[in-house]
């Protein structure tokens, strides 16, 4: 068993699933959507993306890649929300919520990816 | 390249993940603590200010409480989190900024730089291994002659005095060893422009080892090689090195030309060297009598060779006799700086003296020591240091022997102009007295300086309008060639030297030579008659001109205006 292979997997599984659980939910309702959530699934993209550094193979390319596209949108939903709660005057709206969860449903599409690459590369492996 | 930028990659994560997590957890302690809003009630911070505070703190900026003033719950969480931060802080930030500035790192940069300027390179370039003093005496002549030159040098020095050179084409340089097939590739080795290849490095083996990695890995390439071993050259020699320049055999050459036909000599001279220069004198060495040299190294040992087959008695100074072996003559032992070694070589009878050490300053005391025995003497000198050209131009003497400008010189007329070498090759069968009126002609014409030497290809891209010409069927002959396009009573002052078509070689061509595509030419002259000519080579009015005398019509209007008026006429 390979330590760098479980830190690896775990944080990339975990990403899709902490993405998965701020998705789920009516798609503009703010009860549904927690705003801890959102923050998790950011920190655990960006150690997923850093421990994606820095690895030379087309695997490790494609990868990163996806992170960095989840990373991507999963900025964008928080500034968002971010401008929606502290610039805007209308507040958290309905409208609002629902761009800001769809944006984090393009972010989990890329996550999907990642984890099938992952297993791809483990059914691959045959170890 | 990609090795250490991936390195550099992966040691990243470790500092980052760092920071990544004790700003989150900072982050998230801050939102979870309960705090007062101003006016006394239950407020909880949001990730917005969250992560404004703790960007500032962990940076050390600290704007202070914002946006109320903090609990006691609040602040217990904040000192904590103060040294946890601004240590990861300084720990990321530190280690990220020592990684980008490590020198592997930052060579790793350089390098990549350097390959991607050889490859953006649009115009055939040659490689330069070495960037002592013959490589920048080499490439300020080639760039001088708009060709393009790539550097592999392995001191860093050199490379940045590259860089302050000025030029007039850029030049890249790159830090490496020459012997290096990884850098020779990243330097464009196998470049499809890359013409030529020249190790000039002091070190032979490093030469040799350029030479071979250039036949296998790009075969058409010309490769050039200095080496002043005659062990070394026959190595170079056995898997075909294009040319093999050697300062001492060359040098002595020279010396053999000097004492046969001083007036080749003076056109060997005069050619080979920088254009546009004072003329030299002729020198002639003196024949009866016994030489004196001093040295019996590389240098030393080439030109007593030399001395001897002339059939001159030659005397010998050497301090270490028997390091260097022992000449088929006369050897004293000592330097030569002192006055009693020379008297006891004769120097007070002797006609010559060779300084030929490898050491300037006893070269210089040498000459100035045996020019007080007797002032009589004909004095060749050997300089090895560039620096010292002021010293060895007042002590004037008769021939200087300057390894890096004469392997210099002779690399440059391989490369720009290889013509100029055959015809110094051929030139050496004719007898003095054809050399002396080629030196007559080349004085009567360019008065004071050294004429420019250039070479020209009768084909569509250097010569369109003669092509036109010849397509058209009409026959050129090379006296029309060296008409001026201003007034075609006038002769062009430039010399035809050599005439090439196929493998025949004529030398000083007559102007009766008809051309033909395909030739090749020769010329020396001014330099304004080289770009006077290229008028008539690029224009077609321009040679109808010279060649009828007519001033065509350029216009195709005024062309049918002036067959209209032809036919009334």
């Amino acid at each position: 068993m390979n330590p760098e292979k479980v830190v690896f997997g775990f944080f990339i599984v975990l990403a899709l699933t902490l993405n998965f659980g701020f998705f789920v939910g009516e798609i503009h309702n703010p009860d549904h959507h927690h705003v801890y959530e959102l923050f998790a699934v950011i920190v655990v993209n960006l150690i997923a993306t850093i421990l994606k550094f820095g690895d030379r193979t087309q695997m490790g390319a494609v990868l990163l890649s996806t992170s960095l596209v989840a990373l991507l949108q999963l900025f964008a939903a928080a500034l968002v929300w971010t401008i929606a709660e502290h610039v805007s005057e209308a507040g958290m709206t309905a409208s609002v919520m629902a761009s800001i969860v769809s944006l984090s449903g393009g972010a989990m599409l890329a996550n999907v990816v990642s984890v099938v690459l992952l297993v791809i590369e483990t059914v691959m492996l045959r170890r | 390249m990609d090795t250490i930028f991936f390195i550099v990659m992966r040691r990243m994560r470790a500092p980052l993940i760092t920071l990544v997590s004790m700003y989150s957890i900072a982050i998230l302690g801050l939102v979870v603590i309960p705090g007062q809003d101003a006016a006394g009630n239950l407020w909880h911070m949001d990730f917005f200010h969250a992560f404004y505070f703790v960007s500032f703190m962990a940076s050390t900026i600290g704007f202070g409480e914002i946006p109320f003033d903090f609990t006691e719950g609040q602040r217990l969480w904040v000192t904590i989190t103060i040294y946890t931060t601004v240590v990861v802080w300084l720990y990321s930030i530190g280690t990220i900024i020592s990684l980008v500035q490590d020198q592997s790192f930052k060579q790793a940069l350089r390098e990549q730089r350097f390959a991607s300027r050889v490859k953006r390179l649009r115009d055939n370039f040659i490689i330069i291994c070495g960037y002592g003093e013959t490589g920048r005496e080499l490439v300020r002549s080639l760039t001088s002659h708009d060709q393009l030159a790539v550097v592999v040098e392995e001191k860093w020095e050199r490379i940045n005095t590259l860089r302050m050179e000025n030029l007039r084409q850029f030049v890249p340089g790159l830090c490496g060893d020459a012997g290096n097939p990884e850098h020779m590739l990243k330097a464009g080795l196998r470049h499809p422009l890359c013409t030529g290849v020249v190790a000039l490095s002091n070190d032979n083996e490093l030469n040799l080892k350029v030479a071979i990695t250039t036949k296998l890995l790009h075969k058409e390439t010309k490769v050039i090689c200095r080496a002043d071993s005659h062990d070394v050259e026959a190595n170079m020699d056995s898997f075909g090195t294009d040319h093999i320049v050697d300062p001492f055999d060359l040098f002595s050459l020279y010396l053999a030309t000097a004492f046969q036909a001083p007036c080749l000599y003076l056109i060997q001279e005069w050619l080979s060297g920088h254009p546009r220069q004072q003329l030299d004198e002729p020198v002639y060495p003196p024949k009866g009598g016994c030489w004196i040299v001093c040295g019996y190294g590389r240098f030393g040992k080439a030109v007593f060779k030399r001395l001897q087959d002339e059939g001159i008695e030659a005397v010998v100074i050497e301090m270490q006799p028997e390091k260097t072996g022992q000449p088929k003559a006369l050897c004293i032992k000592g330097r030569g700086t002192e006055a009693v070694t020379l008297k006891e070589a004769g120097v007070e009878t002797a006609i010559g003296l060779v300084a030929g050490t490898d050491d300037d300053v006893n070269n210089l005391s040498i000459i100035m020591t045996a020019r007080e025995l007797n002032p009589e003497l004909f004095i060749i000198a050997r300089q090895n240091r560039q620096e010292n050209y002021a010293l060895f131009d007042a002590v004037d003497e008769d021939m200087l022997m300057h390894p890096s400008l004469i392997v210099a010189n002779r690399i440059r007329m391989l490369l720009s102009t290889p013509l100029l070498s055959d015809f110094l090759g051929l030139a050496l069968f004719n007898d003095d007295a054809w050399a002396c009126e080629l030196v007559s002609r080349i004085v009567a014409m360019v008065d004071v300086e050294t004429p420019v030497v250039w070479e020209l290809e009768i084909d569509e891209e250097s010569a369109p309008a003669f092509c036109i010409a010849i397509d058209a069927g009409d026959s050129l002959t090379l006296g029309e060639m060296l008409l001026s396009p201003r007034d075609r009573k006038l002769q062009l002052s430039c010399i035809a030297l050599m005439h090439v078509r196929r493998d025949t070689r004529v030398l000083l061509p007559e102007s009766q030579q008809n051309i033909k595509k395909g030739d090749r030419l020769l010329f020396c002259g001014k330099s304004s008659a080289r770009s006077k000519m290229s008028w008539a080579i690029l224009n077609e009015n321009v040679l109808s001109y010279i060649r009828t005398g007519e001033a065509r019509p350029e216009g195709t209007f005024w062309r049918v205006l002036h067959r209209m008026q032809r036919r009334q006429g």
